[in-house]
This record gives structure tokens, sequence and C-alpha cells, in this order.
């Protein structure tokens, strides 16, 4: 797999550390009420077959937080974004 | 029929001509007692338990490739139960004792190689943590033995035993443990399975799970709709999206792991080894290839294929540990794709829907508990409730704080 870093350009797999799903949304609360947003956030994972966004860490690079966009199935990388502006971009569309 | 030196010689002597197929191919009837959804391991020892064990027949395994394609066929074959945990350890332990009696059990040949596993440590604390972990499997009843470096060095004298990094200081010896031919394992449970009359129907892929009132009543499949009382789920890496027919999100990860196997060598390793510094298990297959896996490669996937620099990393761990490796050619490489829950231990449990049943999460520790789990999941089928050796693989351990965490590492996917 090669990434196309914002910062670097295109880079091989083994510069990048995963850390997986990029959708869950951490809670803002941490009142004992919403334990059930924090077990989904924690623990339950969508798991998708395809197109799936997931925070990359560029460790062996930039060391920038990105989003990149993959599909699951087949191991092709449609892009990546830093996480700033995929965050911003969510924000957004939230709004 | 009987498998026996007696039929071997009968059909010898008529130039094995007169073998009949060791499983029936039959077309699903529109209505079954329980449905299995996935004829892999542990889908098929379920079907065998539960006709075996609790009388129960009218039961389909459906598969959507042919029979034992996924993971069955696909890992490194090591058997152990060598755990920490009191959840884990008597589940595992009867695992292995399923193991020691299944060829007789089921009467197929699944080459049960109780050749010993040895895991080595490289430091003084991982070696208190062995003597800890083997303490706890003697307390369960497991065999478990401690031995020092000169031990080690007697059993296998070409380790780098004065690498600068990680000079082996000792290993914790399971002599129980050890390889069995996955394959068969296979059909092994599918033959003893369909001859006390459960279908296994290949080529049918699942579509749609129906409930009603909050009850299971039939799956849909690309063979049609089949109804069903009760409705167990063995899909492995496809647990996800299995689950999400019926509205479920599971807590787990599906990932890509990658084993290997060298050109044939001449007898080299003859128990199951894994290295304590990095990640790296090897044994030597009968016709002597080395088996040998590493870790996932880290990041989701359905792919059933890694990337070179897992590669590079399983096999400079390998050549860490025994440096004679080096020159040894490596043949075929393949990936599986792991149900990866978020403690690193499996689930064998009933879910909110009744007469839904999930069997998930195996990590990449799926193949030695393939018995076991049959056996308590045909349990908890059979009588709705979990047996006391699956008590600890409820659903809802996550949200109630009860992780079985074998590894103290917390919330995450990547955990074995």
């Amino acid at each position: 797999m090669l990434i196309p870093c914002p910062h670097c350009g295109i880079r091989p797999v083994e510069e990048f550390t995963f850390l997986g799903d990029a959708r869950p949304v951490r809670p803002a609360s941490n009142d004992p009420a919403t334990m059930d947003q924090w077990f989904d956030y924690v623990y339950l994972r969508d798991n998708p077959k395809g197109r799936f966004d997931e925070y990359v860490h560029h460790s062996g690079g930039c060391r920038a937080w990105l989003v990149v966009t993959r599909d699951t199935e087949t191991h092709e990388v449609f892009g990546a974004v830093t996480a700033r502006d995929w965050a911003g971009k969510r924000k957004g569309r939230r709004a | 029929m009987k498998y026996s030196v007696f039929s071997l010689l009968k059909n010898a002597a008529s130039g094995h001509k007169n073998w009949t197929p060791a499983w029936r191919e039959p077309d699903p009837k529109p209505e079954y007692d329980i449905v299995i959804v996935g004829g892999g391991g542990h889908g098929l020892s379920t079907a065998y338990y539960l006709a075996k064990e609790h009388g129960l027949t009218n039961v389909a395994v459906l598969e959507k490739g042919w029979l034992g394609s996924g993971n069955i066929g696909r890992n490194t074959t090591i058997i152990r139960s060598n755990y920490l945990l009191p959840g884990n350890n008597p589940f595992y332990e009867w695992s292995m004792k399923l193991w020691e009696g299944l060829e007789q059990d089921f009467n197929f040949n699944a080459m049960v190689s109780q050749r010993g596993v040895l895991n080595l440590c490289h430091t003084d604390p991982q070696r208190d943590a062995f003597a800890r972990r083997g303490n706890a499997m003697r307390i369960d009843g497991v065999d478990a033995e401690l031995l020092d470096r000169e031990a080690v060095r007697e059993m296998y004298p070409f380790f780098d035993y004065d690498n600068a990094r990680f000079p082996i200081k000792g290993g914790l010896l399971q002599r129980r443990g050890g390889t069995v031919r996955h394959d068969a394992v296979a059909w092994g449970y599918a033959r003893g399975a369909d001859s006390r009359g459960v279908d296994i129907i290949q080529r049918c892929e699942v579509t749609g799970i129906r409930t009603a009132k909050g009850k299971v009543v039939g799956v849909d499949t690309n063979r049609g709709f089949i109804k069903c009382k009760k409705l167990g789920l063995a899909a492995a890496g496809n647990s996800s999206e299995v689950a999400a027919m019926a509205g479920m999100k599971l807590p787990i990860e599906s990932h890509v792991l990658q084993a290997f196997v060298s050109e044939g060598l001449k007898p080299y390793i003859d128990g199951v080894v894994t290295f304590g510094a990095g990640h790296f298990y090897v044994s030597q297959s009968d016709k002597g290839g080395l088996v040998f896996g590493g870790d996932i490669d880290g990041y989701n996937s359905y792919a059933r294929r890694g990337n070179l620099p897992m590669v590079e990393h399983v096999i400079e761990a390998g050549v860490a540990m025994i440096p004679s490796l080096a020159r040894v050619r490596v043949l075929r490489s393949w990936g599986g794709i792991m149900d990866m829950s978020m403690d690193g231990s499996p689930i064998i449990d009933k879910t909110h829907i009744e007469g839904l049943y999930l069997n998930a999460g195996w990590c990449y520790g799926g193949f030695k508990a393939t018995p076991a789990s049959g056996w308590c999941f045909a349990h908890t089928i059979a009588r709705n409730e979990p047996h006391s050796l699956n008590a600890a693989y409820r659903l809802d351990r996550f949200r109630r704080g009860y992780m079985l965490d074998e590894k103290g590492q917390g919330a995450t996917p990547n955990l074995h």
C-alpha cells in the first residue's frame, strides 16, 4: 500500500502507524449517564467491508495525524487528508 | 463406513475404487431446528457436538464458500492450553483434552501430534512472568515446565543464545501442546456431523437474518429462505457483517494475519517454538516445510492477503531467533481474516434476540479452540445458557467491565 501524505507525498505503508476507525466520536461529557456513549466509543465498531476512513499516524515521516480513506477489501487507497482538516469537514457536515 | 485398518485393506484390495464420499451434498430443506452460519472449524464442530452430545440432528451448516475454506485451512496448526487467566485456562484445557481423544471420537486421522510448545524468554522479568503463568496453568491442572537456558539449548542447540539484544534465558514448555493437521479437523467434524444427520450445505451464502417479535425466524440465502428456530453465528472474520444483518454492532475489528511455509527440509525443529522478543512462532510440518507466522498487519482488512513490511518483520524475528533460517527459502505466504475482539478473548454467548447465538472474536487463537468452542457453543445453543467453561466469554462483558484481557493492555483490537 502507498499512502499519499498531504505533507510528504506518496510514501510506503511501513512509515505509517494505523490507529483504526475515524468515525466514532469521543463523547464530550464524563457524566456517568453518558456511559452508553462511552461504551459505544471505546468498544463497538462498524468494521465495514469496503470504503473505510481511518486514523493513521505518519510516524516514520512528518509525524502528522492523517485520515486515510481505503478499501478494506482490496486495500486500494483513495486519499488522505490531515486529521485536522477531516475534523473541520466533519464539524461542518454536522452543523 | 467406519475407517480402520480393515477398511483400508479391503479398499486397497479393490484398487481404492470403492471409497464413498465422506459427507453428502444435500439441498437445503425449507426448515431446520438449528442453523449454523459458517462451515469452518467452529461451525462444523458445533454441529458435530449438537448431534453427538445433545441428540439434535435437524441441523444445517451453511457455508458460503466450500467446506473449510476459511481460517481452519489457513492457520499455523498449533494447539496449546498455556493461558494465565482463570476464565481462559479451563476452557483451553478442555479443548486440549478433546484434542487428545478427537481421532478416536470422530474416527478420522487428524494427525494430532503432541510435540510440545516452547515459549522462549529473553529477560529476567519475562522469566518471572513465565513462572507465574506456568504456576497458573498447574493450578488449573495443565502441564507446564519452566526450563533454564541449558535445558532449552539441549532441545534446540541451533538458536541464537547469545544474541546481544535478545539472549535466550529459558523457556516455558507445555509438552502436551503441539500441532494438528488442520484441514483434517474440518473434514473429520464434517463427516461426523453428516453421518449423524446434519446437512452441510456449501456455496450457500446468508444474505439476511429474519426476526419477528424479538425472535429469530430464519435466514435468507442465495438458495432461498430457510426457516429455523435457533440460529448460531460462527462466521469468524465476517462476524461483523453477519451480525449486522440482525442489527447488531460487535466489539470486533477484522484484520489480516499472514502465515508462511518454507521449502521442505530434513527434520530440523521437532516441536513448536515461539520467540519471546518479537512475534514469531514456528513448527515443522510432516512434509518438512517450516510453518511460521507472526503478528497481524495492523490495519482493518477483509482482503485475505497482507503487505510486504509484515513479511519482512516476521522473517527478521525468525532470523533473530534462529540464524540458520536466513538461508531457508519461503515457498508460500497467505493471509486470513481474524475477528479481533477488543480484549483479545472470544465470545460464545446468547444475544438479546431470542434464538440467536454468537460465536466470534477468536482473534488469532481460534484453531486450538476448535473442539471446545464447538462443544461449548453446542451446549449454549441446546440449553439456551452458557456452560461454566464459556461463562467468561459473555458478549456483555465489555459493557459490564469484565474484560478477559490476557495481556493486560486495555481496549484495543490487536490482542490475541
